[in-house]
């Protein structure tokens, strides 16, 4: 046992409690949780520093206007319900098409329209949200898939997770919906995690459930050696969230729309550690680099470079 | 910085809990562990005398009578507590004299034949009992003149040249009276009075020669039953501050642990005017009690301020509680260890902890079975309420109403298949099962079955082990007769708040990276 933790020392992986204790409250002061834990606050913040978001339909802030979701998103054929302070994903409900009165999920199942005034009141009584406290319901624009994750996500709409630490993207990963996940992008739900190189913006591991794999186990399509269009892009996206968010250790979550090009989809202030797994390197060695090397980068573009020199996938 | 603070500030916070529990058990005797016993005794002093006997027969019923009894008092070994002075019709006066104590009991009138009797308890004494309110006693006066004053002085010269400190001049004197019969000096000093008292008051005398205070005790060995214990005389000498006996035969320091001083000096145990020759009878009697009457016992007769203070000091019902609320904070600790030093993943914080206390009436199986089945029940009439599609707070109520109809079911239906476990389901917190219920739904739905039962199964892997530390005497033991141990739990349980290593599932999560 003191081999293995002496061995995770060495390749520097980050556990919970150091993640916590250390570059959490050491980086994050509390009063700025409020921005990322809010997802209506998030997508205002980033609209108003010209960062694209998904188009927000809509909100339901009342069990009186439930009733009104079916006008809210009578234009739209497919649209995604999240709740406003959801945690790790859940709650997210994605649907992609109408059936007559019907919605369609993803998966093709069918929910009527009772369904969906019960899901968005369950929202709004706090079912997903951290504290148990009332919810508000967000309807918004569901992602396009970009060509370049066509072949390698089952159903739903991959995301790319990027940990900023002070400004400078440090590690990468992409998430790819499968089967098993129910098209929700989220490791926890069988979800796939690969590891992108900062420095390229090209995949290298993948990780499914325990497993370390190299093709989509939907699609049969190989995972690893991917690249990500427009890389540099999505840097300096993540590096701006540090900026206009003042978090100091934030996970960034971006998708690729294929009309749109990339959107910051959430910002989360406890990014999870899963993240290693993906990328077989310890966030906590590249978090030390940017601690001894990256005091004095003054603006993004200082970063992203300093981010493509040192934060290679070794 | 920060580091320091935090050490200093845990620092400070375990210190007086440290102390408070040093001190508990070292001075004031407090058990550390729940089944200790200290050995008490009972001693009985009876005296039986004839008042028509003392006085001429006309003068009976004149002369007052008065009885004087020598209490025992040996504060550095033993502490006299319970006393109770029984004599019908006499009037009763305790007094301190020339460091023995005394009891006068005196009646106008009396006839026949009297009894009267002294009861005490006896305890050993601790450190925290000791009171040095010794003050330098004067030296008596040899008493010895002519050919006694030149063969004491001869005897203590003798003693001194083999002798280098003032516990080895004392055995010398001893042994010389006690074993050299040929020397004429000792032959003359003691004369026909050839007893060991005499002879302890001898070696006194000629210590006093010397200038070193000394006086005969005389006590009782402290059996485990005597219906009539003997009275044992030895040496008492003053030096370096305090008195310290001696052993009446070879002389040297220290008596037999048991021995009990009584008093001192040349006086007998009990003296009577107006009355006969008494019979005095002393009893002794072993008791075993538990270490924590004892000390509470003894420190009902020092009081000293803390006592007041304590949990002991408050009605009986209310220490019932206390005795379990302060499992809590323990309860509260293992989590803080399973979550963030094991990484164990709980359904709620504390959850675990409140499942926990309702195992001590069902205990660990039968806490686990009905749990489970509670659970069990309450997520089947969720699932099935779940196509109802209530509204969230009218389906948790709806779900907690029917985990109490379950465990009126329960309780009903094991009582008449004659299960007494089923009864104590009643005590299982229903809130916390119902939110239990709700939450591991939710899981489910949000992460699969398999990890809304991975999370189940920690929560009660948590209670289990909560309930098993909690249920340990020991602990149950130190957390109430010290409370103050709960500065310590306080003061490691913020240092764990820092601790940022590795949690234990998580070198199995991350175990592919260490390859």
């Amino acid at each position: 046992m003191l081999n293995i933790i002496s061995k995770l020392k060495q390749k520097g992986i980050l556990g919970i409690n150091r993640r916590n204790a250390v570059y959490v409250f050491e980086n994050n002061s509390r009063s700025l949780y409020q921005l990322v834990d809010d997802k209506l606050r998030t997508k205002k913040l980033a609209q108003d520093n010209g960062i694209t978001i998904p188009q927000l339909y809509g909100t339901i802030r009342s069990h009186r206007a439930v009733k009104d979701i079916h006008g809210l998103v009578e234009q739209y054929s497919d649209f995604v319900i999240k709740p406003a302070h959801g945690s790790g994903g859940n709650g997210i409900l994605i649907i992609s098409g109408r059936s007559k009165d019907a919605y369609k999920k993803v998966s093709g199942n069918l929910l009527d329209r009772e369904d969906i005034e019960h899901y968005v009141s369950n929202i709004l009584s706090g079912m997903y949200s951290l504290g148990g406290q009332t919810d508000v319901a967000m309807i918004e624009f569901r992602v396009k898939i970009s060509p370049v994750f066509e072949s390698i996500s089952y159903l739903g709409t991959p995301d790319i997770r990027i940990i900023v630490f002070r400004g400078v993207p440090v590690m990468a990963m992409a998430r790819l919906p499968t089967r098993m996940s129910d098209g929700r992008a989220n490791l926890h739900q069988g979800a796939i995690g690969a590891g992108i190189d900062v420095t390229t913006g090209v995949t290298t591991f993948a990780v499914w459930g325990n497993e370390t794999i190299t093709e989509h186990p939907d699609t049969d399509q190989s995972i690893r050696g991917v690249e990500i269009p427009d890389w540099e892009h999505l840097l300096s996206l993540s590096s701006k969230c540090y900026d206009i968010t003042g978090l100091g250790y934030l996970g960034v979550d971006i998708v690729l729309d294929e009309n749109q090009g990339p959107m910051v989809l959430e910002l989360n202030a406890r990014p999870g550690l899963n993240i290693q797994i993906a990328n077989m390197a310890g966030l906590e060695k590249r978090l030390r680099i940017v601690e001894s090397k990256g005091e004095r980068l003054a603006n993004i573009d200082q970063r992203v470079v300093f981010a493509k020199k040192y934060m290679r996938h070794s | 910085m920060k580091t320091r603070y935090l050490f200093l500030l845990c620092f400070f916070l375990a210190l007086p809990g440290v102390i408070l529990f040093t001190y508990k058990v070292v001075a004031l005797g407090f058990p550390i562990s729940p089944d200790t016993m200290t050995e008490v005794w009972n001693i009985e002093a009876r005296i039986t005398f004839d008042a028509n006997e003392g006085p001429a027969p006309s003068e009976v019923n004149k002369i007052p009578v008065k009885v004087t009894l020598h209490l025992p008092r040996d504060p550095f070994r033993f502490k006299i507590m319970d006393e109770h002075f029984i004599a019908h019709k006499y009037g009763l006066t305790v007094i301190e004299k020339e460091g023995n104590r005394e009891a006068v009991w005196a009646i106008r009138k009396a006839s026949g034949m009297q009894n009267i009797y002294y009861k005490a308890v006896v305890r050993n004494a601790t450190a925290g009992d000791v009171k040095t309110d010794e003050v330098e006693p004067k030296v008596g006066a040899p008493n010895f003149d002519g050919a006694y004053l030149t063969a004491a002085r001869e005897i203590l010269a003798e003693a001194r040249e083999k002798s280098a400190d003032v516990n080895t001049l004392v055995s010398e004197i001893v042994k010389l009276l006690n074993g050299a019969t040929h020397n004429h000096n000792v032959q003359l000093l003691l004369g026909r009075k050839n007893s060991l008292v005499h002879r302890l008051d001898m070696a006194a005398r000629i210590l006093a020669l010397e200038g070193i205070p000394a006086q005969v005790v005389h006590g009782i060995r402290l059996g485990d039953m005597e219906k009539d214990a003997k009275i044992k005389h030895w040496l008492e000498v003053y030096h370096a501050g305090r008195w310290y006996p001696h052993d009446p035969v070879i002389g040297g320091p220290g008596v037999p642990e048991r021995y009990l001083a009584w008093w001192k000096g040349s006086e007998e145990l009990v003296h009577i005017e107006g009355g006969g020759k008494p019979d005095i009878t002393l009893s002794v009697s072993l008791n075993q009690e538990r270490a924590i009457e004892n000390a509470l016992a003894r420190g009902s007769i020092s009081k000293p301020r803390l006592m007041k203070y304590s949990l002991f000091s408050l009605p009986v019902e209310t220490q019932v509680v206390y005795r379990t609320l302060l499992m809590i904070p323990v309860g509260a600790f293992i989590i803080v260890i399973l979550r963030n030093v094991v990484g164990l993943q709980t359904i709620g914080t504390f959850m675990p902890v409140l499942i926990a206390l309702s195992f001590r009436e069902t205990r660990l199986i039968g806490g686990i079975v009905l749990f489970s089945l509670m659970v069990g029940l309450g997520l089947s009439v969720r699932l099935l309420l779940e196509r109802l599609q209530l509204l969230h707070v009218p389906r948790v109520a709806t779900v907690l109403m029917v985990v109490v109809m379950f465990m009126l079911f329960v309780s009903i239906l094991s009582y008449h298949l004659g299960i007494q476990l089923g009864l104590s389901v009643a005590l299982f917190p229903m809130i916390i099962l119902t939110m239990t219920i709700e939450k591991i739904c939710i899981v489910w739905e949000e992460m699969g079955a398999l990890e809304a039962s991975t999370q189940a199964f920690g929560s009660l892997l948590a209670a289990s082990l909560s309930f098993m530390v909690m249920s340990i005497r020991y602990v149950q033991h130190i957390m109430f007769v010290f409370p103050e141990v709960l500065l310590i739990i306080l003061a490691v349980t913020i240092l764990l708040g820092r601790y940022s290593g590795y949690r234990l599932f998580e070198l199995y999560r991350f175990r592919y990276l260490a390859e």
